[in-house]
């Protein structure tokens, strides 16, 4: 038995993704945690940009709504929603986004609209937000979701945000990179079997010829990360 | 020049049966005592606008006053879902509601249009998905580089309504923290009423302090606490418990309209 759960090292992964990189672009849930980690373990220079405005926010706990007073208070700048789009994330000034999804299917495009017929839904979800244009400005987009049948679809039922600038889909189970425009296996998570991730995935999924596995969580990422969530 | 009033008359004065109205802030200053006044006067089948339809959208589209949403995102940010918007949209309860959505971008560059008194604004973005099919937006091409980008039409409410930190009396506005798009809002809508958390004798500058000029402000209301359970920074927290436990409120019909009813918010039309 591992110390650590399956979504903890999601997390740390997500975190290391990080490493290296000058700004992220970041929702509430696992991403922005994942990045409040990269802060503390990987990057401590790492600019987290928030769709409600703020740019260089720098909170201490993780944020419920990413219009939390703390992100704002800690922001380099908190700018309107025009300036956010049309100024900072349109033109390509934020280089990694962090974004999640209902379904995603074999090209990364993502679904964050609805389940079912358009006009009667069988679940109606929130809808686009800022993904379509993230997805779009931001250099390389890491999507972070949970490993099921229903997330990785081999179709669609909502077109809402184009895949081709996902780099990396970061699952419970392991991890997905494009290869010829496909997503393909390359990550295990440790104790994770190929056939494990193909029995969790609704498509014919391709994996690399030497699929790695991802590095246990060390003792300061598990530690940061604990005491992160805990704060 | 806008007149300071109570809310009672400042939404008495603005909002009628059938309106299309933008009640904004982007997961700050959200104007829910303005809100829950429009609810009160029993204003019915309006077309509801905005960006991040909350809680406070969540109450208006549950007790059946709109007959339309256009909007970017519905969701309990950082919770889940929005249960009474889904029930809406899924089956139709307690009316069917007719619905127009876009991206935060798209939204965004529709108010700024809006502001500008501009027929459109363009921008990147909406290509390659499932969007325009099922919205108001449309390609053109850019009559200097030939480039292929989205139009998306001027958003024009009849009625914006934002709450903001403070104002003083000749109804000048400073708000301040994530300013959202509440001026453009504003700007963009034929009638406007901004709720004020204090009224002061005269404004400081504030960093990061967005001023709305009370000439281009129709009526100006102290509301204290006007956005609880958003907040308004520096003044208010956000209760980040109370939008945890409309989770539960919302998901249940019954639950929901008792809790509406005990707060007075089902709407009698006076």
């Amino acid at each position: 038995m591992s110390d650590y759960s399956n979504g903890e090292l999601q997390t740390i992964v997500a975190a290391r993704s990080l490493a290296g990189k000058r700004s992220c672009f970041i929702g509430v849930g696992r991403p922005s945690t994942a990045a409040l980690l990269a802060r503390m373990v990987h990057n401590p220079d790492l600019v987290l940009v928030y769709e409600s405005g703020t740019i260089g926010a720098k909170p201490f706990r993780v944020p419920l709504s990413i219009g939390d007073g703390e992100l704002a208070q800690t922001a380099d700048l908190v700018v309107s929603v025009p300036e956010m789009f049309n100024y900072w994330i349109g033109p390509g000034r934020v280089q990694v986004a962090f974004l999640g999804a209902a379904q995603i299917d074999p090209h990364a495009n993502l679904n964050s609209t609805v389940i079912g017929d358009y006009a009667h839904p069988k679940t109606r979800l929130p809808g686009a937000g800022g993904a379509p244009e993230i997805a779009t400005g931001c250099e390389e987009v890491v999507v972070i979701a949970p490993h099921t049948t229903r997330t990785l679809v081999q179709e669609l039922d909502f077109k809402t945000t184009r895949g081709e600038r996902t780099t990396m889909v970061i699952t419970d189970l392991g991890v997905l990179t494009p290869s010829g425009g496909e997503l393909t296996l390359t990550t295990l998570h440790p104790g994770v079997t190929v056939q494990q991730v193909r029995e969790n995935t609704g498509w014919e999924l391709k994996t690399t010829d030497n699929v790695q596995v991802s590095e246990a969580p060390t003792p300061e990422e598990l530690a940061a990360l604990r005491e992160l969530v805990a704060r | 020049m806008a007149q300071l009033v109570t809310l009672q008359e400042a939404i008495a004065e603005t909002v009628h049966d059938g309106d299309s109205v933008a009640l904004e802030g982007f997961t700050h200053l959200i104007p829910f005592a303005a809100g829950h006044e429009v609810l009160r006067q029993g204003r019915r089948e309006l077309e509801l606008v905005r960006m991040t339809p909350d809680i406070l959208y969540d109450q208006m589209v549950g007790v059946g006053a709109a007959r339309r949403l256009v909007f970017s995102y519905g969701g309990n940010p950082g919770v889940g879902s929005l249960h009474r918007f889904r029930d809406a949209i899924e089956h139709g309860w307690p009316r069917p509601i007719e619905v127009e959505e876009h991206s935060h971008a798209g939204m965004a560059n529709r108010y700024v249009a809006g502001a500008s008194k501009l027929p459109f604004m363009v921008m990147r973005g909406y290509a390659g998905t499932d969007l325009p099919a099922h919205t108001n937006v449309r390609p053109m091409v850019c009559p200097f580089t030939g480039e292929e980008l989205m139009a998306v039409p001027a958003l024009n409410p009849d009625v914006a309504i934002v709450h903001a930190q403070e104002a003083d009396r000749d109804g000048n506005v400073q708000l301040w923290g994530i300013p959202g798009v509440q001026k453009e809002a504003v700007l963009a809508a034929s009638r406007s009423v901004v709720t004020v958390e204090r009224i002061v004798e005269q404004l400081e500058p504030r960093p990061g302090g967005v001023v709305i000029p009370g000439w281009v402000i129709d009526y100006v209301a102290q509301a204290p606490g006007g956005s609880k359970p958003s907040y308004a920074l520096g003044i208010t927290e956000r209760d980040n418990d109370f939008y945890r436990e409309w989770d539960v409120i919302s998901r249940d019909r019954e639950r929901f309209t008792t809790w509406m009813d005990e707060h007075g918010l089902t709407g009698v039309t006076s």
